[in-house]
């Protein structure tokens, strides 16, 4: 089944244009990856289908639906989540916090409910804290659950980003390179905790990564983005032998 | 069990603590022990808390910087005051007339503005406080800069008891709740919140309304208890004055805010005496707690029972 079909997907600010002309398409439990030189256009792909940014032409379906023109609210309610590349968690709000805001969509009592404290409002409080106690457990964060959000270490808090995205009930998780900044056993066990997020929450992923060895290592395809295009498309050892790709980004062969 | 137990106990006691406080103020008022003097400071310390806990739903917990506080307070106390004197509705339409009013215009201005970011969204906010004063200003039917005179005296201690904790108990079971949590998201990082699927501009616009409706209260209790009311009174320093309670108390703290304005009002009424260096004293003080607490008296932490077993090293 098709899950996301991006089509003729165009972006330009003022007179660069961030994206032309792009397509790609991922099946629904897929695992896919996005990588290209910096400056590329891969955050802005990321940006036009979580709706920060409108295209100027183009469209996006999601599960048969139009995500062009959508706020980015109403495209979280539809099953999208993502991941900054800068990680962007509410600083100040404890880790639990974090994640119950994430919750706040499935929230069953109104907001008369909770000015009252009827007994929905309590009811509907046990069962955030509960989900949200869920989800960081996954990520082994429960014991840091009354720590600020910024005062956990780097690593921690890229877990907790993920946790949060993943407590919208997301069908696509869209991760804005996650190893940056992390060290090789960091990135080896990211890439198990990937690995398990999908199986476990049975979702697909779409990845932006520059660690080639993480984006070889998970991905079941790539498309390789160079100045706002597709320049390839393939299974992973595919994409380590095309010569266009090679020459864009990871180098040429030195004779 | 144990636990529902321990929190009816608390809710319970509570209760009986504001009672008692009740108890104590009106005897003392009935019995005359409070004078005339010490009533006037009681009521406007009343309203200044409303406002201050007010505005720190919309600048404190939402972060949305606005500066036309006083303008929701005129919409407010004129809706009520005409309601009472002009049209003899009683007292409590009047009140719930002024929420009301000053909650529509909160939407009507809140809709638009709200897109704004910063220091445009205060500068908007800013601009429509004054419009409504000017409006006012304008108005026959009120008098224009005139104003209204020979309210009746309807605020008493119980009025203003019962809307100071109607105010605290709205707000802080609000920012307690998934709501407050969406509202407080808002403040912390907008893009991030909108990603993770909380609606932005409707919970900016609801604490907003909130904020403006408790404004409206406060203006009608204020119009009700010093006879005259006029566009005046409601210009952009009495907003100024209300953002400096919510700054100096923390943003984004109930209990801060209540401190605060307390605290404001006291010291306002002791240096009443000495017009000259009033306004000096005044800011010096400011000057000084922003200097040694940016972050205002409390920060955006809540006073509350942990806070006193930290305090007294007692067991957490």
């Amino acid at each position: 089944m098709i899950l996301l079909d991006i089509s003729k997907l165009s972006k330009s600010f003022g007179g660069l244009s961030a994206v032309l002309n792009f397509n790609i398409h991922m099946d629904e439990h897929e695992l896919v990856g996005l990588i290209g030189p910096n400056g590329a256009g891969k955050t802005t792909v990321f940006n036009l289908i979580t709706g920060v940014y409108k295209p100027d032409q183009g469209q996006i379906m999601f599960q048969g639906q139009n995500l062009v023109g959508m706020s980015p609210h109403n495209i979280c309610v539809r099953g999208v989540a993502r991941t900054f590349q800068n990680i962007r968690l509410f600083n100040d709000l404890s880790v639990l916090d974090n994640v119950k805001i994430a919750c706040h969509k499935q929230v069953r009592y109104g907001l008369l409910g909770a000015i009252l404290r009827t007994p929905a409002f309590f009811k509907g409080e046990a069962e955030i804290e509960a989900e949200a106690l869920k989800f960081l457990q996954v990520f082994k964060l429960e014991n840091k659950k009354d720590e600020l959000a910024k005062n956990l270490p780097y690593g921690e808090q890229r877990r907790l980003e993920i946790s949060r995205a993943l407590a919208t009930h997301p069908t696509l998780l869209i991760l804005d390179e996650p190893a940056a900044g992390m060290n090789p056993n960091e990135t080896k066990e990211l890439m198990q905790l990937i690995e398990m997020v999908r199986k476990e929450f049975n979702l697909a992923i779409l990845l932006i990564e520059h660690d080639m060895s993480l984006v070889m290592g998970v991905c079941e395809r790539i498309y390789v983005l160079d100045y706002g295009q597709i320049i390839a498309e393939g299974l992973p050892e595919e994409i380590r032998n095309n010569k266009q790709v090679i020459e864009a980004y990871l180098g040429e062969e030195v004779d | 069990m144990d636990k529902v137990k321990q929190n009816w106990v608390r809710f319970l006691l509570e209760i009986a603590l504001l009672v008692g406080l009740f108890t104590l103020i009106q005897y003392g008022i009935t019995t005359r022990i409070l004078n005339q003097y010490f009533q006037i400071n009681l009521t406007s310390m009343c309203i200044n808390i409303i406002l201050a806990v007010s505005l720190n739903l919309i600048n404190g917990f939402t972060g949305q910087l606005s500066l036309g506080h006083a303008g929701f307070m005129a919409v407010g106390a004129y809706t009520a005051v005409v309601l009472t004197t002009k049209l003899d509705y009683p007292f409590v339409v009047g009140l719930a007339g002024a929420c009301m009013a000053a909650g529509t215009a909160g939407f009507v201005i809140g809709v638009p503005t709200l897109r704004l970011r910063g220091d445009y969204l205060a500068i908007a906010t800013l601009a429509l406080g004054e419009i409504i004063r000017v409006t006012l200003q304008n108005i026959d039917y009120v008098n224009g800069p005139a104003g209204i005179s020979g309210i009746h005296k309807l605020t008493n201690w119980p009025w203003l008891f019962s809307a100071v904790v109607l105010t605290v108990l709205v707000v802080v079971n609000l920012v307690n709740s998934s709501y407050g949590r969406a509202i407080i998201s808002v403040r912390e990082d907008e893009i991030a919140a909108e990603l993770m699927g909380i609606n932005t501009t409707k919970y900016k616009v609801v604490a907003f309304v909130i904020g403006a409706a408790f404004a409206g209260l406060a203006g009608a209790l204020y119009g009700h208890y010093f006879y005259i009311i006029k566009p005046e009174t409601f210009n952009f320093m009495k907003s100024f004055d209300i953002l400096v309670m919510v700054v100096l108390g923390g943003l984004g703290s109930t209990t801060g805010a209540i401190i605060a304005a307390v605290f404001i009002t006291v010291l306002t009424a002791v240096l009443q005496s000495f017009p000259e260096i009033r306004m000096i004293l005044y800011a010096l003080i400011l000057i000084v707690v922003m200097i040694y607490r940016p972050q205002g008296l409390m920060g955006n932490k809540e006073f509350s029972r942990q806070t006193l077993n930290r305090i007294w090293g007692g067991r957490k």
